[in-house]
């Protein structure tokens, strides 16, 4: 008897959006009086922060400070259509329409600039401080503030912009099931190194490795969070979770949280995140949907990891202790 | 974690502003302190607790309900059976024409599963609304049953769901959906080695710290605000008014932040009847889950069985691959249907293979509904997948790593459901995890690129 070593590799890529349904999402962007920016959506921030990714991603397309933003969510009273926080959908379809409504409304913020300095608005460019400069001639130049003030009292002008972002839904074809189910892919590759003692076939991840690709970090800080949240979420499908044990048989389903496992902080493996960028073609700013994918890749790499270990498979999931037994036990009988 | 920015530095130009800064998340402070609102801490005078009667059969026939004694109990304003609800028979996919309705809001002389609800009592308080749920009585006429997506597929098995008429979802492509690509059989017979492994896995709970709910507060001019963690704003409400038959005018619904989603928020549950409520009574409503029922009622990821049938030659190129998967929906689509095809969509995975057929199923059998979650369609896929390379580079003697390099799908290589590969990055990723991983491969690989041609 004895604790065992072995690791696992797996990779894999994961489609963004859901196609196969058609995915549309708009957004409506507006400033006020004094040159801060509103967007507003009807999609749910989750808890991963989508409002904070749509806040820089209008405040780059327009130009001003991510602080000079702010982002209202999920109120069908006011928040234009979204077909829903899912399918690692939120920050590429939103995102997108923010990037078109950003665009519309910072057209018109240029124009009215252009009127304040009376030069042509395509002359202009902003420096991401709040100010409009003339390309060239930096000296001449007027704050976002008073760039607002004057549309707003002024020359009439409204600072606004409507943004829709669609793929068209595609229908598979019946006979060969040729279909378009994403416009771009994240991808991962997972490498998990793990001890199994073969007495009580009690497994444990020491490390995971995983790689990640992405399309674009919008925010760094974010990308880390999610990622290392699912690089543990798939460990926990790996080797815990179910509500139903011993299913097909629907007895012994855990009710809270004393019964349905899951790892708890001394359970986690030492996690290790590398992020790569190839930006998409469709993405904003390149972006991919990385949310649902970087949950996957760690479980086969478990499952790998553990044959590697001790030499059987377990092709059935949640990988517990006793299943891992019974393979043993099998393998010794042969 | 480290951005390796190394990798395709010539397709991408690092010219911005905002985007790529690690700023602090602006709702971080509300969170860690306590201060953001989630729907949950809406509180209106006179609101009104709903509690469910649920089913403790998996498969039965409503012979009668009678709740003259709950409705004595002291507390209790309201109690809703199926023929209260307008529109009772509905699925939340009908919006983008994928149907039959096939499931009810309360259950309507049958039940198909352990847990589905049958009688909605409203009361004062939750005590109230539990105690008066424990006094409605229900004569059941307990029906067979079948738990196992093989007995269910058989011709003789229980019928789970009349309104799908058989136990499987009938895609316009048949019993299954399906991906033909090549000679799959062709393949088989050309190949070194031929390997078929079976793969399962059991449903799986989004768990999220917030439990599914809404609180719903009749507005004086007529509409209803339906205050819901919905991950989905107009998916529900369109939902909603198609099931109340309310012109979706009258319905106001706000989200916010929402204590974990997963999935797990997609289906459309708890607000109908919530505000069905709130119409009735005149009153406030609110109907959140308790943990069990967030566990064990509320639809958990799907469980799967993945069949894959390879052929690979020696020198580990694979030249054929049949995939047939099942995704166990339990009683009700929901989302399933979806999902089963999604995973069609999916297969073979991020390698070029010349012959494939997929074949995906939706089954239905007497469990909780299994609907969307992180992953839908592709995690145990992937899972199934990622086990059988492994196993396919140990049955022909090469290091699985490198198995994978020499299959790799690169920009431009045509998928099995018809797409030129775009935008690929599977080859790097593996590079960059052989080198921090200290799995050494062959130069050969490390040489290899997704995009540019003769690499």
């Amino acid at each position: 008897m004895a604790i065992r070593r072995g690791r696992g590799v797996a990779a894999i890529n994961y489609p963004t959006g859901m196609n196969l349904g058609g995915d549309p999402t708009q957004a409506l962007v507006h400033s006020t009086p004094t040159g801060n920016f509103m967007v507003t959506l009807s999609s749910v921030d989750l808890g991963q922060g989508m409002k904070q990714i749509m806040a820089q991603i209008c405040a780059e397309t327009i130009g001003v400070p991510t602080d000079r933003v702010v982002v209202d969510t999920a109120d069908t009273d006011t928040g234009p259509h979204c077909m829903g926080t899912f399918a690692s959908r939120g920050t590429h379809r939103a995102g997108n329409a923010v990037i078109q409504a950003a665009r519309e409304a910072r057209q018109v913020m240029l124009e009215v600039a252009a009127e304040e300095l009376e030069v042509n608005a395509s002359d202009l460019e902003t420096d991401g401080q709040g100010n409009i400069l003339v390309k060239g001639a930096p000296q001449k130049s007027i704050s976002i503030f008073d760039v607002a003030l004057s549309a707003h009292f002024k020359r009439g002008r409204s600072i606004s912009g409507r943004g829709m972002f669609l793929i068209p839904r595609s229908y598979p074809e019946k006979e060969t099931g040729a279909m378009k189910p994403s416009t771009c892919y994240a991808h991962a590759c997972t490498v998990a190194e793990v001890e199994v003692d073969d007495e009580t076939g009690e497994v444990t991840v020491l490390t995971v490795k995983n790689v990640f690709e992405i399309g674009r970090a919008l925010n760094p800080k974010m990308v880390e969070q999610q990622l290392v949240g699912g690089s543990w979420m798939g460990i926990s499908h790996a080797l815990y979770e179910t509500t139903e044990p011993y299913y097909p048989n629907r007895d012994h389903g855990g009710t809270d949280f004393n019964q349905y496992l899951m790892p708890g902080p001394g359970d986690l493996a030492e996690t290790e995140i590398i992020v790569l960028e190839r930006p998409s073609a469709d993405g904003p700013y390149g972006a991919k949907g990385p949310g649902e994918m970087c949950a996957n890749p760690q479980i086969p790499a478990v499952a790998n990891a553990v044959f590697d270990a001790v030499g059987v498979r377990i092709d059935t999931l949640p990988i517990t202790p006793e299943r891992v037994l019974r393979a043993l036990k099998a393998q010794a009988a042969n | 974690m480290e951005l390796r920015k190394n990798y395709f530095a010539d397709l991408r130009k690092d010219d911005l502003h905002e985007i790529g800064q690690p700023r602090p998340r602006s709702d971080s402070p509300g969170h860690v302190t306590g201060k953001t609102a989630f729907f949950a801490d809406r509180n209106f005078p006179g609101m009104l607790h709903l509690k469910m009667v649920r089913s403790p059969h998996h498969h039965a026939r409503i012979r009668s309900i009678d709740t003259s004694e709950a409705e004595k109990h002291p507390g209790v304003v309201k109690i809703l059976t199926a023929k209260d609800v307008p529109h009772n028979v509905y699925t939340i996919l009908i919006l983008i024409q994928i149907g039959p309705e096939d499931e009810t809001v309360l259950a309507d002389g049958k039940v198909r599963w352990k847990g589905e609800a049958v009688v909605a009592v409203l009361a004062e308080t939750e005590r109230a609304a539990q105690e008066a749920a424990a006094k409605v009585k229900v004569d059941y006429e307990v029906l067979p049953a079948v738990f196992d997506m093989e007995e269910a597929l058989k011709p003789d098995a229980p019928l789970v769901n009349e309104y799908h008429g058989q136990n499987y979802y009938l895609y316009d492509s048949g019993e299954c959906r399906k991906v033909r690509f090549g000679d799959v059989e062709a393949g088989f017979a050309g190949a070194d080695h031929i390997l078929e492994q079976s793969y399962q896995s059991s449903p799986i709970e989004h768990a999220p710290t917030e439990t599914t709910g809404c609180v719903v507060a009749p507005e004086g001019n007529d509409r209803f605000t339906c205050y819901t963690n919905t991950q989905a704003m107009f998916f529900t409400l369109d939902n909603t008014s198609i099931i109340l038959q309310m012109p979706g005018s009258k319905l106001h619904f706000v989200g916010g932040t929402v204590g974990g989603g997963f999935g797990g928020k997609v289906d459309v549950i708890v607000e109908p009847i919530a505000i069905l409520g709130a119409k009735l009574t005149g009153r406030p409503v609110c109907f959140i889950y308790s943990r069990e029922e967030e566990m064990q009622i509320s639809s958990p990821r799907a469980a799967e069985k993945v069949v894959i049938k390879d052929g690979v030659m020696k020198d580990g190129r694979i030249v054929a691959r049949k995939v047939t998967g099942y995704t166990d929906a339990g009683a009700y689509s929901r989302h399933s249907p979806y999902g089963a095809q999604k995973g069609a969509g999916h297969y073979p995975g991020p390698y070029t293979i010349p012959n494939v057929w997929i074949d995906t199923y939706c089954v239905y059998t007497n469990r909780t509904p299994s609907s969307a979650m992180r992953g839908f369609g592709v995690t145990i896929g992937d899972f199934a997948l990622e086990v059988q390379m492994d196993k396919l580079a140990r049955l022909i003697g090469m290091d699985p790593l490198e198995f994978r390099f020499i299959n790799a799908y690169r920009d431009g290589d045509m998928k099995a459901h018809r797409q030129p590969t775009e935008g690929a990055a599977l080859i790097e990723c593996m590079q960059e995890a052989s080198r921090a991983a200290n799995w050494p491969v062959a130069e050969k690989y490390l040489a290899m690129s997704s995009y540019v041609k003769g690499a």
